[in-house]
């Protein structure tokens, strides 16, 4: 059933690979997980057209540069990388099946991602408390919708990877469960790279302008 | 597990490498972990700097910023253009395409929009 | 305690909704009661609602949308009502009612009508025709069915709690922002939305994986049917636009809700992007919708010709650009807020050259035809029916795609004329020719064909004499939307419109009457061979209905190109023999998508009434479904063998009696 055969396509005169039939399930989740991440950077995208639409509508309050703590944002980007790093670690001892390293490489992502969040809550807290909340101006609430949604996609994350430690001390790497983990290292890592984007246009530029 | 060896013709999943040892999986995620450090710290640098041409900065951090995108999609999650990743590069030359029609797409009409149309807080004004 | 929510939001000095609203609880608590009293709910929840067969819930989405089909449609005809009496009259609907009442027409028929027909449409056929047993994620798909039902829950309770939204079906800021409107309507129409695009997302996520990945052996690229690629099409449209719909709705909702400032007139909000990213979102919507459409098109004029489909690798290449092409024209919807002549004129020439691609599907259509043998069944009518109607239709829109004549005829009566052709006469008429097409694969009899034809003319006829003079009257001038005007040239075209409501109503009488009918002479009009149509697809090689796992062996379609011979080879195994039969795992039925759609609805009433504990626990109730559903252990149940042998060997006899009494295959 899985042997691919090659049969000759009398039309077109071509020697044609075909279908050897539905791929294995790990393909077919992980490519669902796929797309679904490619949807939700569509979803970004509309935040960020937002953000650089209405970046300079600022209402007479404070913009960027008057408001970023860039030496926050490379602690913050230092989180997430190492992050991404520890759960790309964490996936190799998924598939060697080695539980210490799992749930170790995962409880260091998971403090990372805190340490994380932990930090922008802070800023988002310190900004209203200055005045520079998201209903101040159009460029402030672009600014907290774009980041916070990043945040919550994070927060979510976390809750997810937590779940997973939990699993997978629970029932061990199942296959099922190795999809999930697949899945979950897929989220992590696009989160990451959305993050290049934010600290890149929003913190970077915006203090630059 | 074995899913991952099965037969290439349906592809590799996202996010799946080829069968390769384990160190040699670990130091593809340190030499990801390690250019996207180098950019980093490169944007950084660039936002700050007196060094650089000024107006050359915004161009600098977004090829950087893309820069590290590519490193994260080959040594995080193992893009590649091999023949079993097809559907995957195909899905996000996919994806990528939106993304530059809504976000360029919409600079371009309301850049245009902005400049052709009275000033909302105008407009406003006008109301009373 | 409960937010905003008191007694006043029950409409008792309204007598319509009231009315209405009272008359519809009473009969879903009858139907509701008889369902019970009769012992049926256990049969509804193991074999329906917990479903996660993919037939099963292509039906419950085909049913949603045919019940909500009924409630647009009561809308449409207050409309057309008003609108003939209202000359120099106020009319019998006051404007705060008539303007939720067009803003429910339409986002009703959009979202609750034509998204879950087509969507159902798909998920009952595509992993038949592709040779599988079901699609990629089962379990996904019944929640994503539930989610869908949840909106369009929240929308019908609006009628009698509170009130729905007056914007229009797009909420344009700032009349749809809190100073301009202060009540629930907009929420109601913002939550249910929200809710129901991520059934909708998890839908595109799942029929895209499922054509790229599961298909049968042999079964590659080339040779899927094009219903299977219009699917793709259509799907990785849903993937690419639909997140635009969620964040341009969350960015209202934010404004709404935290007071941001995205779309305000104040504090530096623009107005505009929310247009900009609507449409960007709203124009890959109908091409979303009307894709399946020319799909069904294509199994139905090839069937019913005799004859394959003409120019298969052009319709799959005109479908991919299609597909491309509907993400870079989206600002001809608002040609006339001043973008600038150079930004109207790319729009503007990229909106003619889209044309071109449908026109060669056209064509392949008419060539498909041309020398086949022709049955003028009923999805054949419908199919005609469309050509000539969307054509129509489609130079209307290529009219309107010049700037300088759009300047004039924007958001005039002949806009609605125009994409109403469109979309009833492409999207509306295809789901009707796929409904009579695939209901006897579905249910394992035909429909009523005398009825059913009687229904297609009066249908065809009725949208003639209700569209066709509002072309006339948007030339002449009038607006849309308009509760009363007061210019006599208008009056006679709007009341030969309402009188063309009124034929269509009768054609949705021959509907009804032709599936109650249908039901009660089943015996008479059942289908035995699983191919009454002499079908060309994989989904004619199976029973009707189909065994739960769709296929005993799954087809091996290896080496031929015509979809004929595959299916011809598929029906017939080698020799004649018994395939080899093994035992089959099928995904286990799932409370998932109900339970989780259930908490969907209660949180999203609780958002829009401002009543922040339920909406907690709403949440907490989602997120411990979520839990729940990834601990269990079983998630799937197995056939054994023989058990596949007796269905099958059942099924095959049944069919190999028919067609040696009828005497040809």
């Amino acid at each position: 059933m899985s042997v691919a055969t090659m049969t000759h396509d009398p039309v077109h005169g071509l020697e044609v690979t075909d279908n050897p039939g539905p791929a294995p399930k790990r393909i077919v989740t992980g490519y669902g997980f796929w797309i679904f991440i490619l949807s939700d950077m569509v979803m970004f995208s509309c935040f960020f057209a937002a953000f650089a639409v209405l970046s300079g509508q600022t209402a007479g309050g404070p913009h960027g540069a008057e408001l970023f703590n860039l030496k926050n944002v490379a602690i913050e980007t230092g989180c997430l990388l190492l992050s991404s790093f520890t759960c790309g670690m964490a996936s190799i001892a998924a598939d060697l099946r080695n539980r210490f390293w799992f749930q170790v490489a995962m409880a260091v992502t998971c403090a990372l991602g805190l340490a994380f969040l932990r930090i922008e809550f802070r800023e988002f807290a310190d900004l209203v408390a200055r005045g520079a909340g998201p209903s101040r101006s159009a460029f402030l609430s672009a600014f907290f919708t774009l980041v916070g949604c990043h945040g919550l996609h994070v927060s979510a994350g976390v809750l997810w990877l937590l779940t997973m430690m939990a699993q997978v001390f629970a029932k061990g790497f199942r296959a099922d469960i190795q999809r999930r983990i697949l899945c979950f290292a897929l989220f992590w890592h696009a989160l990451d790279i959305i993050w290049v984007a934010v600290f890149s246009v929003v913190y970077l530029l915006g203090s630059a302008a | 597990m074995s899913d991952t060896r099965e037969l290439h013709q349906a592809g590799l999943a996202p996010g799946d490498e080829e069968g390769v040892g384990v160190r040699f999986r670990v130091l593809g995620y340190l030499v990801g972990l390690a250019l996207a450090i180098l950019l980093t710290a490169t944007s950084f640098f660039v936002a700050g700097t007196n060094l650089v041409w000024q107006p050359s900065i915004p161009v600098a951090i977004i090829v950087l910023a893309i820069a590290q995108m590519g490193v994260h999609l080959v040594f995080f999650l193992h893009i590649t253009t091999g023949v079993d990743n097809t559907n995957n590069v195909m899905a996000l030359a996919f994806g990528l395409l939106i993304v530059f029609l809504v976000i360029g797409g919409s600079l371009w009409i309301m850049d245009h929009l902005n400049q052709n149309m009275m000033p909302i807080d105008q407009l406003m004004r006008m109301q009373r | 305690m409960l937010g905003k929510l008191t007694w006043a939001a029950i409409p008792f000095d309204q007598p319509i909704p009231l009315v209405a609203g009272a008359v519809v609880l009473v009969a879903i608590l009858a139907v509701l009661v008889w369902v019970v009293v009769k012992g049926h709910l256990p049969y509804l929840w193991d074999e329906w609602i917990t479903s996660v067969d993919h037939k099963r819930i292509g039906v419950m989405y085909v049913l949603l949308a045919s019940v909500m089909l009924l409630r647009g449609f009561s809308d449409a005809i207050m409309m057309r009502a008003q609108q003939a009496v209202a000359f120099q009259s106020p009319g019998f609907l006051p404007p705060e009612h008539y303007n939720q009442i067009f803003s429910a027409h339409g986002t009703i028929m959009i979202f609750f009508v034509a998204m879950p027909f087509v969507i159902g449409l798909m998920n009952l056929v595509v992993p038949l025709q592709l040779g599988v047993r079901d699609v990629a994620f089962p379990t996904l798909n019944s929640v994503g069915f539930w989610l869908t039902a949840t909106g369009a829950l929240l929308v019908n309770v609006s009628l009698v709690v509170g009130e729905f939204a007056r914007t229009g079906w797009l909420p344009y800021p700032p009349l749809s922002e809190l100073t301009y409107s202060p009540g629930v309507g907009v929420d109601y129409y913002l939550w249910s939305l929200e809710i129901s695009g991520v059934g909708t997302l998890v839908a595109g996520v799942n029929l895209v994986t499922t054509v790229l990945k599961i298909r049968t052996k042999g079964m590659n690229y080339l040779r899927m049917p094009m219903f299977c690629w219009t699917t793709l099409a259509s799907n990785l449209l849903i993937i690419a636009a639909f997140p635009i719909l969620t964040a341009t709705l969350a960015m209202l909702i934010l404004d709404r809700y935290l007071g941001f400032h995205f779309f305000t007139n104040e504090a530096g909000g623009n107005m505009m992007m929310f247009m900009n990213l609507i449409w960007a979102w709203g124009h890959p919507e109908v091409y979303i919708l009307v894709l399946p459409a020319f799909g069904i098109f294509s199994e139905v004029v090839s069937t019913f010709s005799g004859k394959p489909l003409f120019g298969y690798r052009s319709m799959v290449l005109a479908t991919m650009v299609i597909c491309i092409l509907s993400f870079m024209v989206w600002l001809h919807h608002f040609f006339t807020m001043g973008a600038g002549a150079d930004v109207n004129a790319i729009f503007g020439i990229a909106s003619m050259i889209i044309a071109v691609p449908t026109g060669v599907k056209i064509y392949n259509w008419l060539f498909t035809m041309y020398g086949g043998r022709i049955r003028f069944a009923t999805p054949m009518l419908w199919s005609i029916g469309f050509m000539v109607t969307f054509i129509l239709g489609g130079l209307t829109g290529v009219l309107m795609a010049v700037p300088p004549a759009d300047f004039l005829l924007h958001n005039s009566l002949f806009l609605i004329a125009h994409f109403h052709n469109v979309i009833i006469g492409g999207v509306l008429f295809g789901a009707f020719a796929g409904y009579t097409y695939w209901f006897p694969k579905a249910f394992g009899f035909k429909l009523h064909e005398g009825l059913g034809k009687a229904a297609f003319w009066f249908w065809l006829v009725g949208f003639y004499v209700a569209f066709m003079p509002l072309y006339a009257v948007g030339f002449l001038g009038m607006t849309r939307r308009m509760q009363h005007y007061d210019v006599p040239e208008w009056r006679p075209w709007l009341m030969l419109a309402s009188v063309g409501a009124v034929v269509i109503l009768i054609g949705i009488i021959f509907q009804i009457a032709q599936l109650v009918v249908s039901i009660r002479d089943r015996e008479e009009l059942r289908d035995h061979t699983g191919d009454p149509w002499d079908g060309r697809s994989l989904e004619w090689a199976t029973s009707s209905p189909p065994p739960v796992f769709n296929f005993a062996v799954l087809p091996d379609v290896s080496g031929e190109d015509a979809y004929w011979a595959q299916k011809v080879r598929a029906k017939q195994p080698a020799n004649a023999d018994e395939p080899h039969y093994e035992a089959i795992e099928m995904p286990r039925n799932s409370p998932t998508g109900f339970v989780c759609a259930f908490f969907a609805t209660v949180t999203g009433f609780a958002l829009i009434w401002h009543i922040w504990w339920m909406v907690i626990a709403g949440l907490i109730g989602a997120f411990a479904t979520f839990v729940v559903f990834a601990w269990r252990d079983h998630d799937e149940y197995e056939i054994p063998a023989e058990e596949v042998a007796r269905i099958d060997r059942a099924n095959i006899s049944d069919r190999r009696d028919m067609i040696s009494a009828a005497g040809s295959v």
